[in-house]
């Protein structure tokens, strides 16, 4: 029996280390991520390991879960807005195997959240963590390509070039014309990006109870916005910051008019057809709709 | 339901990698074991040991075998094992001049002391088709191994030649090349444990090199000598071979030697003007993992084109090579678009929708 499960220890996945990262790599991201905390906004470098998926699938947000998840932790994945997208069921996949963590849908059960892309539209709490992916972390790369020059930038909160660059699209375009990753103002003081969650999300940031932890892996930085911490989205005083809009559209499934929608084609009319992007708070609605009936 | 193309993504991800296996599975060609490719297909372990920044031909001959053939998955796999070793230490400094010789030449000089030595070098090969090599089999493989060794004087394991001296030092002894200003004080950079930060330290410039893309390096560095850039190199020396690595040994603090790497060493000269100083030659260095002539002369010329100042052009921007050319990351992030993007472009759709109504109320 004894020897079976020594066996069982020297084969196959057993041989990793508890959540995969060495302990000295842990160590390491959790100091750069509390440094980050200490710095709302600001962008801690840190040697980011190899993940076993590809640079640009969530490494950096799969570092900074590895390295704070414990055996007692509920992981919840989600891809756009979804716990079944293929991405976020490998990143699950993967992280079960590491830790055997106790994985959920439930936005509410989570202790932490590894997100690409949305945030749930349940608010979340003190007691929990999300962590964003993040492709780009320089909100400044769109008017600057040299790091050397945006960390200058940064240092000295030189943003004119952002602002300009703002309203040259409103001149262009009679629209700030920036879908997702819209930049913010992070404790007043650092212009942060949130990582491509649509606008709508971006209230969602501003002083939150739950603790926001933002990593790119490919390009080695760490951010933060801890709770209760000013985040406001850049805007001018006579043209403001708008949300996506949805107006008279809801979810097919529960009937939702204030939830971020996804537009689906239909491939056999051509009609539009929006539904609920945040999948776990379409099943909660649906479940409470037919409870009442 | 359109919405249903979602779900259903962990059957999806387990299929998709059944129909994979059965790619490299499916045929009749007998299995290919680890052992032949590191010995047969031995260049392509040497640029994975490379990229993938693990001195393993084992488990990069695996990890060619597991990607059916693609370098770039192949290092990614073999990075991917690397990065859950904890660090036990560094090794000494190496010494190159004491490096075990397969293959030595420059072609900045006619006659070097030691000689130029072509040793393994498919230059001078015609690129013709060998039909013979068409299912050889082990017998005809071991009678043609043995042809060839005949009447051949053995002189080690691997044929080495042992120590020669380095030509650039003969250039430096005259005074003709401007000296690298010495840092030795200062610990090495670990790009692997920090995140580089611009200007880089030259450590940090070549460890990033030497575990870039060979691709990536080749096509950086042909568009400077091609005219994007004017460092005009000459090849000082280029060098092949089994390099001892050391060891402070943790007790007694002596010397130990753990075992030998081969490596590929590329110095290159090029002309460097300081102004109100003598002019001289200044040196770009590459060197990198097996056997790899293209990416030791690329990171050489790359090494010596940014030490340009005021730079013009890409390859001598060292932030611009250096965020570049690591195979693992720009593949990465290249393809990640792959990856469902529909809450992004939802979003951009709508700025679009909005954009569009203000130019017809324009109208």
């Amino acid at each position: 029996m004894k020897k079976n499960k020594r066996a069982e220890k020297n084969s196959g996945q057993n041989r990793y280390n508890f959540a995969f990262l060495d302990e000295n790599a842990k160590r390491e991201i959790r100091r750069k991520t509390l440094k980050a905390i200490a710095i709302p906004g600001y962008q801690v470098p840190f040697g980011s390991r190899e993940m076993p998926i590809a640079r640009g699938w969530g490494t950096g947000g799969l570092q900074v879960t590895l390295s704070v998840i414990g055996k007692k932790d509920v992981l919840k994945v989600i891809d756009q807005g979804s716990d079944d997208s293929v991405n976020a069921v490998n990143i699950k996949r993967f992280i079960k195997k590491v830790t055997d963590v106790e994985i959920t849908n439930d936005s509410l059960r989570a202790t932490l959240i590894q997100t690409r892309h949305r945030i749930p539209e349940i608010p979340l709490t003190q007691e929990q963590i999300i962590i964003f992916q993040v492709p780009f972390p320089e909100p400044l790369r769109t008017v600057e390509p040299s790091e050397a020059e945006t960390r200058r930038m940064h240092a000295e909160a030189d943003y004119s070039r952002m602002w300009l660059y703002l309203y040259e699209d409103i001149v262009k375009c009679g629209e700030i014309s920036i879908g997702a990753r819209y930049p913010v103002y992070v404790n007043n003081r650092y212009i942060m990006d949130p990582s491509p969650i649509p606008r709508w999300d971006i209230e969602k940031l501003d002083n939150s109870e739950c603790l926001n932890l933002f990593c790119a892996g490919r390009e080695k930085r760490i951010y933060a916005i801890p709770p209760h911490t000013s985040v406001k989205p850049l805007e001018f005083e006579d043209f403001k910051f708008r949300v996506e809009n949805f107006e008279g559209k809801k979810c097919e499934i529960c009937g939702c008019e204030s939830s971020f929608l996804d537009e689906v084609m239909d491939g056999s009319t051509g009609a539009r057809r929006y539904f609920c992007s945040d999948s776990d708070y379409c099943e909660k609605q649906t479940a409470r709709k037919g409870n009442k009936q | 339901m359109g919405y249903v193309a979602v779900k259903g993504g962990k059957d999806a991800i387990e299929n998709a990698e059944r129909y994979l296996d059965f790619q490299r599975l499916k045929g009749d060609s007998p299995d290919i074991s680890t052992g032949q490719i590191s010995d047969q297909l031995y260049l392509a372990v040497d640029r994975i040991m490379g990229e993938g920044s693990l001195y393993a031909p084992d488990l990069a001959a695996l990890a060619f075998k597991q990607a059916a053939g693609d370098t770039f998955e192949a290092s990614f796999i073999l990075r991917a094992y690397r990065t859950t070793k904890p660090r036990m230490g560094y090794s000494m400094p190496c010494d190159t001049k004491k490096m075990r010789i397969i293959r030595r030449i420059s072609s900045a000089f006619k006659d070097i002391p030691g000689g130029q030595i072509l040793g393994p070098t498919p230059d001078y090969t015609l690129k013709l088709l060998n039909f013979d090599l068409i299912d050889m089999g082990c017998k005809k493989r071991k009678a043609a191994l043995k042809a060839l060794l005949k009447g051949v004087k053995k002189r080690g394991s691997s044929g080495e030649i042992g120590e020669l001296p380095k030509v650039i030092d003969m250039l430096r002894k005259e005074g003709l090349v401007v000296e690298n200003k010495k840092d030795n004080k200062e610990e090495p950079f670990d790009v692997t444990r920090e995140s580089p930060v611009f200007p880089a330290s030259r450590s940090a410039s070549l460890q990033t090199m030497a575990r870039g893309e060979t691709g990536g390096l080749l096509l950086l560095a042909y568009s400077n000598i091609r005219g994007y850039g004017d460092i005009h190199p000459a090849l000082g020396e280029l060098r092949v071979g089994y390099m001892p690595v050391m060891i402070s040994h943790p007790l007694t603090g002596k010397p130990y030697e753990i075992g030998r790497v081969k490596i590929t060493e590329a110095e290159i000269i090029a002309r460097f003007n300081t102004e109100g100083e003598k002019p001289k030659f200044s040196i770009g260095y590459g060197v990198c993992f097996g056997h790899n002539e293209v990416k030791a002369i690329s990171m050489a010329i790359l090494d010596r084109s940014m030490a340009n100042s005021g730079s013009k052009h890409a390859s001598e921007d060292q932030e611009f090579v250096l965020s570049h050319i690591d195979g693992i990351e720009s593949m990465g992030f290249s393809v990640h678009w792959k990856l469902p993007h529909y809450v992004t472009f939802q979003s951009d759709l709508d700025r679009l929708r909005k954009a569009q109504e203000v130019s017809d109320e324009k109208e």
